[in-house]
């Protein structure tokens, strides 16, 4: 359902504006969500102010910075640092995207920082992630094969192989799926661009011989067609790849095997 | 499917601290002229009702639709209709598969928004 504010435990107050740090001549604003499940108050969003001149390039530089020298008490999800885990997904500058992978210079003015939108926080910048977990494991994540295993591995040719690229890149940040208006208001039902992507990928796969059935799986008014193409989705994939072409290229399978 | 322990966790913040993008607000006008086009017709149907069955009627409503608040009115629905036939074309070709890349989307999308103001002009300029 379509619900454009907050719920009452949701509403955001101004929250804490930190020391600003003596001698610094490069001084950045960064607006950061709080939540702490322990206090029983409402999220905020503090302030702080980072020397540039000490700090590395990247938004996450400035978050471990914060943590390590202003605020050990903020809390976000960080491993990898180059762009590979996708861990440090997150709402930066009004767009979901990798902390780590994301430049200051990108960013014109105050930095704000929220967590990945509409959805449930664990804390600060944390979301739950277990509800977009669960899509991704319904569409059977795997290889299904029928026919008798190969001596040796199942082989696939440089073309077959070709299909895969554009897909299999996808870390499960989750950025694009909580960037999609219609998973917001139907993320209960829709399996969001991530999940469908992945469902894709092994469609696509000659290797994979259960095509039928993933399709059969996916042929629901929520599942696949709350797509509506908005194409957030791709605007925002930090990896640059496109969700929103493989949700097309699905539908169009499910076109061509009902005539 | 599992259903996710929510608890009192908060909801975090989504179409207010989302940036608008080409994509989707492109999108979300397809629906709103959509919208808007289905109540204007409302009114031509009324007009089209009262011109059949009562003529103090038909005055009442056509002296609405030509006053200069109902020029405006048709004028705003004409290009919403423009808007939503350009916004449905759109949609043909990407369910043929064609124009999925983000920045052919996006020249798309503007595309719609200056098309539309175009064939608005063209319209009114011939009615």
């Amino acid at each position: 359902m379509v619900q454009l504010t907050l719920p009452k435990n949701s509403r955001i107050t101004t929250g804490k504006t930190w020391p600003k740090p003596e001698g610094a001549k490069k001084v950045r604003k960064f607006q950061i969500y709080r939540w702490n499940p322990d206090d029983g108050k409402n999220p905020q969003l503090d302030t702080y102010f980072v020397d540039m001149d000490s700090c590395g390039p990247m938004v996450l530089d400035a978050l471990i910075k914060i943590k390590n020298e202003i605020d050990p008490t903020l809390t976000f999800r960080r491993s990898c640092r180059e762009g590979i885990c996708g861990s440090c997904a997150m709402n930066i500058d009004g767009i979901n995207t990798l902390a780590c992978i994301y430049g200051m210079d990108e960013i014109i003015g105050d930095v704000k920082i929220y967590p990945l939108p509409h959805m449930p926080v664990v804390k600060d910048l944390i979301p739950d992630l277990t509800h977009f977990y669960a899509q991704h494991a319904s569409i059977m994540p795997w290889l299904e094969t029928k026919t008798n295993r190969p001596a040796k591995e199942w082989k696939q040719s440089i073309e077959d192989r070709k299909k895969l690229d554009g897909l299999y890149e996808c870390v499960m940040c989750a950025s694009c799926s909580t960037s999609c208006p219609s998973y917001w208001w139907n993320g209960d039902r829709y399996l969001g661009p991530a999940a469908l992507l992945h469902a894709y990928r092994w469609i696509i796969d000659s290797r994979d011989e259960a095509t039928g059935e993933r399709l059969d799986e996916l042929e629901d008014p929520f599942k696949l067609y709350r797509c509506h193409t908005i194409m957030n989705c791709a605007k925002t994939c930090p990896k640059g790849l496109n969700p929103a072409k493989a949700i097309a290229e699905i539908k169009k399978m499910m076109v061509d095997r009902s005539i | 499917m599992a259903d996710v322990n929510r608890g009192n966790r908060p909801l975090s913040p989504h179409i207010m601290i989302y940036r608008p993008q080409m994509t989707s607000v492109s999108s979300i006008m397809v629906r709103f002229s959509g919208l808007g086009v289905f109540a204007v017709a409302i009114l031509i149907v009324w007009w089209l009702l009262a011109a059949s069955t009562s003529e103090s009627g038909f005055v009442a409503i056509d002296g609405f639709l030509r006053s200069g608040f109902g020029d405006i009115l048709l004028t705003v629905a004409t290009w919403a209709l423009w808007y939503h036939t350009l916004g449905r074309l759109r949609h043909v070709l990407w369910d043929f598969g064609y124009c999925l890349d983000v920045k052919v989307a996006e020249k798309l999308g503007l595309g719609m928004f200056i098309g539309a103001t175009l064939l608005t002009v063209i319209t009114v300029l011939v009615v």
